[in-house]
């Protein structure tokens, strides 16, 4: 590869894939350390229950066993933490219980762990586990988000009524106001279905304790070594930072379920040195949908106040956010700061007011799950907008189009300063190549088939790369929100990469290869990237919200452009001339204006070789790091067209067109941000057609395995259009870049039931909730049909 | 250490002994369901018996008559085979549309129809065609076969050899995936013979069962529309989240119709 | 109980002694240390650890390691050409950027290899519908779709 042509913009094929394709990959199971020991949780089967007494002696004394803990030996150690303290309306602190990393005294949901078992198979931890005995005293289970303040049955002693905060945004009274003199209200409940986060990977930890130097290495599923390190040393094990290497190696997709500090890791840290010997567990599904963090489950209400001419006026909106039965890491700000603050969506609504009751429920609990309070935001506004569109008889993208923001910067009433967007050219692109006026012919060749075929729309906008670190301190966040970069050029000139940044699918190793090696000139193979491990990586604050380029690729430029700095100095020393007269392109370092110049591996040589070299006014060495807080959000955005047919016989619904325009900004590899579109489209869309996650009355899993929780396969998807357009560069960021991860799940949903319920509407159904099974849309049929 | 014994058998006398000598055994013709079910824990047999080495039980024969499937071929040999898609393309196609390619490479018929899945497809191909079971002891005729949730008239020790199908005229099969496990949510297998008509589902009831309604109903019309007017009850009929007994029962004469329509096609 | 086994694993002979109850998988990642084949669930749904059971494909993890005997296995790196180079149908999967996270595409490449060589011609919706045993999160199949098609090409199908 020439080092002239430029990376950025390129498709390149990802240097990370050889490893992946040939089966070398290293996931945390892959790793067996010598006297491996196994773990197996013993978890509860009931939804809620006070425990009398655990009898781990048969245990104990089964074969192969090594050790069996209960939360009786694990007191003394603190809870695992929440990152976010919110604070209700009246100012008082959100409830926030204890979360044992294994049950005391109650516990709380079906797969809430009880008892580590450690033994030198996993056939043989299970064995023992099964021999403990627990005597319950089962309580009523608190289920069902919209009652459970009604419930009569706390959860937590701390919060009697099951409510955790009801925290508030914007301005109530302006709102009010504008409602008074709406010429139309459009109205709409509105149900965001609990999805289950289904990373192919199970979660998986192996911990090792080494007594030659007292330390601790772990082996984690994470998103966020650093992170997990901090919270689990820091506030729950009381270990010393220092003397915990916590490896993320390659993980197999996270979606946000592998951001949060465990119970199982946690637990196995902490047993490690107690049995001397390293503990691996990994996660069988069925615990995987018992206990992964789960995504979404929100009701919710919402009002649209208009004009006559179809001006959004204000919003209200009212919803209730299910918890789950702890507080899990991040959770208590997804359903606040990273939910009611999207609710402007693309619109220059003047009067937005969101009031959100957080419940506790006896359910796994619940935290970000791609898109993360977005998606649910970007669902509500714009199945509302549509329903107002229908209401009001005008065009649905017309409606949308009356209403976008048009001057940058926008300061949002949620509290967003959108820095820069073109709503009217996602929409118009996607108008165009989803081929809306090719419609009713398309509408009448389903039906002469007997399909009902309907169109939907949805314009959403996220918010990525959430910052900065001071404004979301005021906000209750407890951590920092910069990422950490280094760059180490070697001696010959070839260049590590350190980021802060897990890449778990999303192939980091090779964009930010393409931006490092595009900035020093030098080819893609040249330049490697690290990423992880707490014992290579300097720090890093992990991968999550689409932040990665916009936030870890600003910190790693910022680390290049010192190298570069020093090497103007090392140039300059070596080419005698004036540090300011160096000038650097190309992988060249050169006098301005002459043909003297020195390459960037001279330069490197130079550094490490330091013979003749500004000793006095120069370190040697050639090795930058550097940490980047963003002032601000980046704000992708884009419009969505979906056409679906429905059978109104079985209530089948096929997706049959999908169109997608972004505006990601500038764009460093075009191949990988349209993968990471094409699956976010499927997790929408899975969210929309298929995945529900479900609880009996009394706490069960009802869709705890692949056989009753629907994932998406692919024939259930169809092949999508996905298009992104030359955009709107973001204004605070070196690279221009937003961020891509989480826009396809967040602007679908809502096209896809927008369609549907186009679809239906001459058949009188007005209102379907997610996931629209075939038995769901039938049922709507029948009952509209009635 | 484990405490599960394994057999291979090869011949099927020697399967039905260890069989009957041990009434905590299972069978592993294709495991495809029993693996699963171990793994999870609801299932911890003493012995497994595996007919995976018995040649007597492999292939599909024909004799212009009857079409006899060895009761561990499997899904995919079924699907791949000249006699059946041309003798019966609806059982080539049933056998297409189970479960997924690495099922229909080691599920076997025998298997499925001895586990009598109340979601299975097989069941309502055997109904459907009037098939005959034979076993290690005796012939089963199809309307004996299934009996309930996972029950079958084989008794214990009782090993299945092959099903034999009789030709028929024409038959077709209609199926609705549940949309997670893709198992029939209902599948109807449509046959005529001659004036006479068998009409079986699966999916729908603890067990594949025959649609007297429907079959008196295209008995006397073979025509889509003849599905239209035949309305099922939902008593009896399986409920769960993917769909109630009432929209099984909606979904059976829908099915039925499709069935027709393809065979008329 | 223990098995003893006699089979081929990638090309080359392999005796072991398994328990009754081992499956294919455990015994391709714990005694053979090939942790290419991935396993996903406990249902048999999601085909990570798919490999090749006399040329077809199967979930390892639904076929006991004694019901292997006297056969042939090829997992991921049995395919994989020894000089570092890719075979068609992974070269195929990394052009199209048919993976991200990689968990789920060994499985998936085993599969893929199963389909063209049954369905040399297969259109789109007959590849969506033999890949129907694997799931993948990240990549939502169009691309893998894609990746199938120009592999079975590339591979002169």
């Amino acid at each position: 590869m020439s080092a002239a042509q430029p990376l950025i913009g390129r498709s390149v094929e990802r240097k990370e894939d050889y490893r992946f394709l040939t089966g070398t990959g290293q996931y945390t199971d892959d790793i067996t350390l010598p006297r491996q020991s196994y773990a197996c949780f013993l978890r509860s089967p009931h939804a809620h229950a006070r425990i009398r007494s655990i009898a781990t002696a048969a245990a104990g004394a089964a074969p192969g066993v090594l050790a069996v803990f209960t939360g009786k030996d694990l007191t003394g150690i603190g809870g695992l933490p929440c990152g976010w303290l919110i604070k209700s309306i009246d100012g008082s602190p959100m409830k926030e219980p204890k979360h044992p990393v294994l049950a005391e005294d109650k516990v709380r949901h079906v797969g809430d762990p009880l008892a580590l078992v450690i033994a030198e198979s996993v056939a043989q931890a299970k064995a023992a586990a099964a021999l403990i005995e627990i005597d319950y005293e089962l309580q009523p289970a608190v289920v069902d988000t919209a009652t459970a303040a009604r419930a009569g049955t706390a959860v937590h002693d701390i919060a009697p009524d099951n409510v955790c905060y009801t925290w508030a945004i914007g301005d109530k009274a302006a709102v009010e106001a504008a409602f008074a003199r709406a010429d139309h209200v459009t109205r709409l409940s509105i149900v965001n279905n609990r999805l289950i986060p289904n990373a192919i990977e199970p979660r998986a930890a192996n911990a090792a304790y080494s007594r030659a130097d007292d330390s601790y290495t772990l082996y984690v599923t994470s998103q966020n070594p650093h992170v997990e390190r901090l919270l689990m040393t820091a506030f729950v094990l009381g270990l010393p930072e220092h003397k915990v290497r916590v490896i993320a190696p390659d993980v197999g997709g996270g979606f946000g379920s592998k951001i949060y500090l465990y119970a199982e890791e946690t637990a196995l840290v902490w047993a490690a040195r107690r049995v001397g010997r390293p503990i691996k567990w990994t996660a069988e599904r069925s615990e995987s949908f018992q206990t992964d963090a789960h995504g979404r489950d929100h009701v919710s209400t919402a009002e649209l106040a208009l004009d006559r001419n179809g001006k959004f006026l204000a919003l209200r909106v009212h919803t209730t956010a299910n918890l789950g039965a702890y507080l899990s890491t991040f959770a208590s700000c997804i359903p606040t700061i990273l939910y009611a603050t999207l609710l402007a969506g693309q619109y220059a609504t003047p009067a937005i007011y969101c009031e959100v009751q957080a419940v506790f429920t006896n359910t796994t609990p619940v935290d970000a799950y791609r898109g993360a309070g977005r998606p649910e935001a970007t669902y509500l506004l714009e199945r509302t907008v549509e329903l107002a569109a229908r209401e009001m008889r005008i065009d649905p993208p017309e409606l949308r189009r009356r209403n976008f923001i048009r001057h940058f910067p926008y300061a949002s009433p949620v509290g967003l300063s959108y820095d820069t967007g073109d709503y009217e050219a996602t929409l118009n692109r996607v108008l165009d190549i989803a081929d809306v006026k090719g419609f009713p012919a398309r509408k009448a060749a389903s039906a002469q088939r007997g399909l009902l075929r309907g169109i939907g729309y949805s314009c959403y906008i996220e918010a990525c790369g959430i910052a900065p670190s001071n404004i979301a301190g005021a906000l209750g966040a407890r951590a920092g929100l910069f990422e950490a970069g280094e760059i180490r050029v070697h001696p010959t000139g070839k260049v590590t990469v350190f980021t802060g940044s897990h890449s778990h699918g999303q192939g980091h190793e090779t964009t930010f290869a393409q931006v490092v090696a595009d900035r020093l000139g030098l080819a893609l193979e040249d330049v490697d990237v690290q990423h992880g491990d707490t014992g290579k990586v300097l720090f890093g604050m992990g991968t999550y919200g689409s932040r990665s380029l916009a936030v870890g690729g600003t910190a790693i430029i910022k680390a290049v452009d010192k190298i570069i700095a020093k090497g103007k100095k090392i140039a300059a020393h070596l080419l005698e001339a004036s540090d300011a007269d160096v000038e650097f392109a190309q992988g060249e370092f050169r006098v301005a204006g002459t043909d003297r110049k020195k390459a960037f591996a001279e330069i490197a040589l130079a550094a490490y070789v330091p013979h003749n070299y500004p000793l006095d006014k120069l370190e040697p060495g050639l090795n930058e790091n550097a940490f980047y807080d963003p002032s601000n959000f980046t704000f992708p955005a884009g419009s969505y067209v979906c056409e679906v047919e429905v059978d109104p016989d079985t209530g089948a619904v096929r997706i049959a067109r999908f169109t997608a325009s972004d505006d990601f900004g500038n764009v460093v590899n075009p191949m990988i941000v349209e993968g990471q579109v094409h699956g976010g489209l499927a997790q929408g869309i899975g969210q929309a057609l298929l995945e529900g996650c479900l609880y009996s009355d009394d706490g069960q899993l009802l869709t705890g395995s692949y056989t009753d929780y629907a994932m998406p396969r692919a024939a259930d998807l169809p092949a999508f259009h996905v298009e992104t357009v030359r955009g709107t560069p973001c204004t605070h960021n070196p690279l221009g870049v937003k961020g891509c991860g989480e826009a396809g799940a967040i602007g679908s949903p809502p096209a896809v039931i927008n369609a549907i319920l186009d679809a239906l509407a001459a058949r009188g159904v007005t209102s379907l909730d997610m996931p629209a099974t075939p038995y769901r849309v039938w049922q709507a049929i029948q009952a509209a049909g009635r | 250490m484990s405490q599960i014994s394994y057999h291979r058998p090869t011949a099927l006398a020697e399967a039905a002994r260890l069989a009957m000598s041990d009434p905590d055994a299972r069978i592993l013709a294709g495991g495809q369901s029993i693996l699963p079910s171990m793994r999870l824990g609801l299932l911890a047999p003493t012995a497994l018996i595996d007919l995976g080495a018995i040649a007597e039980l492999q292939g599909v024969r024909s004799d212009g008559r009857t079409l006899t499937i060895g009761a561990v071929t499997t899904h995919a040999a079924v699907a791949a085979s000249k006699d059946v898609m041309t003798q019966i393309p609806a059982l080539a196609q049933l056998a297409l549309g189970i479960g997924d390619a690495q099922v229909r490479n080691r599920g076997t018929i025998g298997g499925s129809i001895a586990n009598s899945d109340p979601a299975a497809d097989y069941p309502a191909a055997v109904l459907g065609l009037n098939a005959t079971v034979r076993t290690s002891a005796r012939s089963i005729p199809a309307d004996g076969c299934f009996t309930g949730l996972f029950a079958t008239a084989l008794k214990p020790g009782e090993l299945i050899a092959a099903i034999e199908f009789p030709l028929v005229a024409r038959a077709a099969y209609a199926k609705f995936r549940q949309p997670a496990s893709r198992f029939a949510l209902v599948g109807v297998f449509v046959a005529q013979t001659g004036g006479s008509v068998r009409v079986a589902v699966t999916g729908a009831g603890p067990c594949a069962f025959r649609c007297k309604a429907l079959e008196e109903a295209l008995a006397r019309s073979f025509t889509p529309q003849a599905c239209d007017a035949v309305r099922i009850g939902p008593d009896g009929l399986n409920s769960d989240i993917h769909g109630s007994a009432e929209y099984r029962a909606h979904l059976i004469p829908v099915l039925a119709r499709r069935a027709v329509q393809q065979l008329l096609a | 109980m223990s098995v003893t086994i006699q089979l081929k694993v990638n090309g080359r002979p392999v005796a072991a002694e398994v328990q009754a109850d081992t499956l294919l998988s455990a015994f391709l990642r714990e005694h053979l240390r090939l942790t290419g084949t991935h396993v996903g669930c406990d249902t048999a749904s999601c085909g990570a650890c798919t490999v090749h059971l006399d040329g077809r494909a199967v979930k390892s993890c639904n076929v006991l390691a004694a019901q292997t005997q006297g056969r042939e296995v090829t997992t991921i790196e049995g395919i994989t050409p020894e000089d570092g180079s890719l075979h068609p149908m992974q070269a195929a999967f990394k052009a199209c950027h048919g993976l991200q996270c990689g968990f789920c595409t060994a499985g998936m490449v085993m599969c893929a290899l199963d389909v063209v060589t049954h369905q040399p011609h297969a259109t789109e919706e007959q590849i969506r519908a033999g890949l129907e045993g694997n799931l993948c999160r990240c990549t939502g199949y169009h691309n893998i779709v894609r990746a199938v098609a120009q592999g079975a090409k590339a591979m002169g199908r």
